[in-house]
C-alpha cells in the first residue's frame, strides 16, 4: 500500500501525497480499518477544478499516522464505506452534505448540519427513524433544552420508561467556522480568535491545534517556556470541566453534596486560569509561536498551591463520592458502551478509555512538552457512566501531577518568538487532545502560502453516536446521566 | 458517614459574601479608557488590528457591543490611547450606550448605562425567572451564566434564575450570534414567554454577531421586530458582570 507514513504536525508537501484511485482509496480505507487503524480524518477539498478526497489514518500503538488522497471521479460518487466500517459514516455525510459527492449506498444517510429537522423546509427533506407498534411512543426534546446549555434535538423512540432507539439531530449551532478560516485567511490575529471560540469550553485545546498548525507549516520553533505554559493551561482546562463534570454527575443523581463541592472546586481551576491569562477558559493565551502571558513568581505560586489545594479535596470528595450506594447504583452498569461497539465507532477520549481503548494523543502522538513528559493513558473496561466518571477522576490527579511538575521545573527564556510564512502547497495534520478526547485539524496551503483549506473535527463528531447507542434499553430517565457522562460538543460539532 | 462529614467541613461556606465588593484581578480586561488626544493624526493601527471592527476613528470609539475584549488594541498602540481598566460592570440598557469615547469613566458609564425603571423593580425585583436560549455561540457564555448560579456567585440569592420553560419565564437571555438554524426556536421561545417579558442579551455574539457576524449562515432578523432590553457584553461575560448588570437592571443595586 502506497499511503504516506507521516507524524503529528509534520507539514507535508502535497506533491508527496499519494494520488490513488478513489475505489483503491476506498479499498485501503476498508483494509486498514479492520486491520486495527483508526480514521481521524477523511474530508474532501475542491482547490480550482480540482476535487479530492483526503484520509488521514492512525496507528495509535505505533505512533505514527497514514495520508493519502484520490481524485474524485466524474460521478461523483465512491462506494460508502459505512456498512463494514461504522467509523466511517459521519464523515460520509459530511462530504455529501458540503461538496455533494455521493458515497453510494450509505445506509442512513440523513443532513450532518444543513436542511435539518426543525428548520423550515427540513421536516420534507429528512423524516426521522420511526418504531410502529402498540404501545411504542416518541419524546421529542429540544433543540432548546431544559437546562443552560447549547441546542440539539433528540428524538426517543420508547416503550413505556424503556429506550429502544435515540435519534440526535446537530446542526442548530452551525456558524460556517470552516469557511471563516478561508475567507479570513489574510487576517491571522482574526483567525487566533476565531478559534477561541470553536468551542469556548475547549480553547485551549483548539486554539493550541491551530498554533500548533500554523507553527508546523512555518517551520517555527516554540520556546520551551512557551510550551510549558501551553501545556499547564491545557492541564488546567481539563481538570476544570472534568471537575464540573463530577459536579453535574453528582447533580443528576440528586447528590447535592458532591454537586457543590465539585461545582467549587471548578470554580477554584476556572480562577486560577483568569490569574494566568485574565480569562476565566484561557482566551488570550495562545499565540501562533508562543504565548502571551508570562507566568511571574506569584502567578507560580498561586498555581502551586492551588494545586495542592484542589488535589486534596478531589481526593476527598471522590472518596465520599465513588463510596455513596446511592451514586453507585445508578453509575453502575448505566449507559454501558462495549469495547466492540467503541473501537467500530471510532471513539475517542475519556469516553474511548472508559471502554478498554486506551488512546490518548498526548501519549500517542506527543506535541510539545508531552513529547518529554510521558503521559500514561488510564482505562477501564465496563464502559458505563461509572467508567466514565471514573476515568475523569484519574485524570484530573494526573493532569494535576502534571501542572506541578511543569511549574517545578519552568525552563527559563522567551514566551514567543514571530511566524514566519507559511510554506506554500502544503499539508499538516495537528493532533491535540482536548479533555473531550483528540482534537484533529488539518491545514492546507495554496501556492502562494496562504490557507486554502481548514478541516476541523472535535472529538464530539466521533463520539455523539456512541451516546445514541449507550441509552438504548436504558430508562428515559437516565438519559440525563448518560448524556452528561459523555459531554458531548453541540458547537464543535456544528462548527 | 464521617467522611462526608468532613468533606462538608472542609468545604465550608463557598459563596462570595458580598458580589457589591468583589473585584478581578489587575489585567483581566473590563471597561476601557480611551485617550484621543495621545493619536497621532491618520493613525488606524488599533482599528485595522480589531478582528471584529469595534473600533472608530475620528472620534475614537469601542463598541462594547463588538469588542471581544482580546486587548490586541491596547497592546498594538505604542501611544497608550486605550487602556483597558479591570472594572467589570459593562451592562447598558440601550444600543448606542455601549459606545466608549474619551473621556468616559467607568464611573461616568455606570451612570448613563442603565436606569433602573420602577415598573421593572415592581414587577421583577423579587423575583426574576429566565429562560436560557443559546443560539449558536460556542458555550462560553452559557457557561458563565450557569456559573453565576453556582456554589460561588449565587445569583440565585437575589431571587433571580433560570427555569426550564418559557412559560414559567418572565424573559429570555439570548447566547451566540443566531445562526439560520436556531432562528426559529429563538423566536418560538419568545413568543411562549407571558408578557411584560424581558429581552437580555448576555455577550458579544449576542449583541452583535461578535466574531461570527461575517458568517452567512447566520439570520439576525429576530432583533429587527424584537427590542432588546438588556445588554451585557462580553466574551463571555464574567459571572460578576451578568449578575450586577441584572441588579442594577431590576433597581436591586
Amino acid at each position: 500500500m502506497n499511503w504516506l507514513k507521516i507524524k503529528n504536525l509534520q507539514a507535508v508537501p502535497l506533491s508527496h501525497i499519494p494520488r490513488l484511485a478513489t475505489d483503491e482509496l476506498v479499498e485501503n480505507m476498508l483494509d486498514q480499518i479492520h486491520t486495527g487503524k483508526r480514521l481521524v480524518q477523511f474530508f474532501a477539498n475542491q482547490s480550482g477544478k480540482d476535487l479530492a478526497l483526503y484520509t488521514v489514518l492512525a496507528d495509535d500503538a505505533d505512533s505514527f499516522l497514514v495520508l493519502a488522497a484520490a481524485e474524485v471521479p466524474r460521478s461523483k460518487s465512491f462506494a460508502s464505506m459505512t456498512p463494514s466500517a461504522p467509523a466511517c459514516h459521519l464523515f460520509e455525510r459530511e462530504i455529501y452534505e458540503d461538496y455533494g459527492i455521493m458515497p453510494a449506498g450509505h445506509p442512513w444517510l440523513k443532513p450532518v448540519r444543513k436542511g435539518i429537522a426543525g428548520i423550515e423546509g427540513g421536516e420534507e427533506s429528512y423524516h426521522f427513524f420511526h418504531m410502529a407498534g402498540e404501545e411504542v411512543h416518541e419524546v421529542g426534546v429540544g433543540p432548546i433544552h431544559a437546562g443552560v446549555i447549547e441546542p440539539g434535538h433528540f428524538r426517543f423512540s420508547c416503550t413505556g420508561e424503556t429506550v429502544h432507539h435515540l435519534e440526535i439531530e446537530l446542526g442548530f449551532q452551525h456558524r460556517g467556522i470552516e469557511k471563516l478560516f478561508i475567507k479570513n485567511r489574510r487576517k491571522p490575529f482574526f483567525l487566533l480568535k476565531l478559534a477561541e471560540s470553536i468551542a469556548g469550553d475547549t480553547v485551549i485545546g483548539h486554539t493550541g491545534a491551530f498554533v500548533n498548525a500554523l507553527e508546523a507549516l512555518s517551520g517555527t520553533r516554540v520556546p520551551l517556556r512557551a510550551e510549558s505554559i501551553r501545556a499547564i493551561a491545557l492541564e488546567l482546562e481539563r481538570v476544570a470541566v472534568h471537575l464540573g463534570d463530577l459536579s453535574a454527575l453528582s447533580g443528576d443523581v440528586a447528590y447535592l453534596t458532591g454537586h457543590s463541592v465539585f461545582a467549587a472546586l471548578r470554580t477554584l481551576a476556572t480562577n486560577t486560569s483568569l490569574a494566568i491569562c485574565g480569562n476565566r477558559f484561557g482566551r488570550g493565551l495562545l499565540a501562533p509561536g508562543g504565548v502571551y502571558s508570562e507566568l511571574t513568581v506569584d502567578v507560580v505560586a498561586k498555581i502551586k498551591s492551588v494545586v495542592d489545594e484542589l488535589e486534596e479535596k478531589t481526593e476527598l470528595a471522590a472518596d465520599v463520592l465513588f463510596a455513596s450506594a446511592s451514586v453507585l447504583s445508578r453509575f453502575e452498569k448505566t449507559g454501558a458502551v462495549s469495547k466492540k461497539t467503541a473501537r467500530e465507532l471510532g471513539m475517542v477520549g475519556p469516553a474511548a478509555r472508559a471502554s478498554g481503548i486506551p488512546i490518548d494523543a498526548r501519549a500517542d502522538f506527543p506535541y510539545g512538552v508531552y513529547a518529554s513528559f510521558p503521559v500514561h493513558a488510564f482505562s477501564l473496561s465496563t464502559g458505563d457512566v461509572f467508567a466514565r466518571a471514573y476515568v475523569r477522576y484519574v485524570e484530573i490527579l494526573q493532569s494535576l501531577r502534571m501542572i506541578r511538575e511543569q511549574v517545578e521545573s519552568l525552563p527559563n527564556g522567551k514566551i514567543r518568538r514571530p511566524v514566519t510564512d507559511l510554506r506554500p502547497d502544503h499539508l499538516v495534520v495537528s493532533l491535540t487532545e482536548g479533555w473531550r478526547g483528540e482534537i484533529a485539524h488539518i491545514a492546507i496551503t495554496d501556492k502562494r502560502g496562504q490557507l486554502c483549506r481548514y478541516k476541523i473535527k472535535d472529538p464530539s463528531f466521533n463520539n455523539w453516536l456512541a451516546l445514541a447507542l449507550a441509552v438504548r434499553n436504558e430508562g428515559i430517565s437516565d438519559f440525563p446521566l448518560c448524556n452528561k457522562s459523555f459531554n458531548l460538543s453541540y458547537c464543535g460539532f456544528d462548527l | 458517614m464521617f467522611e462526608l462529614i468532613r468533606l462538608r467541613k472542609k468545604h465550608g461556606d463557598q459563596a462570595i459574601p458580598d458580589l457589591f465588593k468583589a473585584n478581578l484581578p489587575t489585567h483581566y480586561c473590563g471597561f476601557p479608557i480611551l485617550d484621543e488626544s495621545k493619536c497621532p493624526k491618520k493613525c488606524r493601527t488599533c482599528q485595522n488590528i480589531c478582528p471584529t471592527g469595534a473600533i472608530e476613528i475620528n472620534p475614537l470609539q469601542i463598541d462594547l457591543g463588538k469588542c471581544i475584549f482580546c486587548a490586541e488594541c491596547q497592546r498594538s498602540c505604542a501611544h497608550e490611547a486605550i487602556q483597558f481598566s479591570n472594572n467589570h460592570l459593562l451592562g447598558a440598557a440601550d444600543r448606542k450606550l455601549l459606545t466608549i469615547a474619551t473621556g468616559m469613566t467607568a464611573a461616568s458609564y455606570q451612570e448613563t448605562a442603565i436606569k433602573a425603571r420602577k415598573e421593572i423593580h415592581r414587577l421583577f425585583g423579587r423575583s426574576l425567572k429566565l429562560r436560557q436560549v443559546s443560539a449558536a455561540g460556542c458555550n462560553g457564555c452559557e457557561m458563565e451564566l450557569a456559573a453565576s448560579n453556582n456554589v460561588n456567585f449565587d445569583m440565585g440569592r437575589f431571587g433571580i434564575d433560570f427555569v426550564a420553560s418559557p412559560r414559567h419565564a418572565d424573559g429570555i437571555a439570548i447566547t451566540g450570534p443566531i445562526s439560520k438554524n436556531m432562528a426559529p426556536a429563538l423566536h418560538d421561545a419568545y413568543k411562549s414567554v407571558g408578557e411584560p417579558r424581558v429581552v437580555i442579551c448576555v455577550g458579544t455574539c449576542a449583541i452583535s454577531g461578535g466574531i461570527f457576524s461575517g458568517s452567512s449562515e447566520l439570520n439576525r432578523d429576530f432583533f429587527s421586530a424584537i427590542p432588546v432590553d438588556l445588554y451585557i457584553p462580553g466574551c463571555p461575560p464574567h459571572p460578576l458582570t451578568i449578575i450586577r448588570a441584572l441588579l442594577k437592571y431590576l433597581g436591586i443595586e
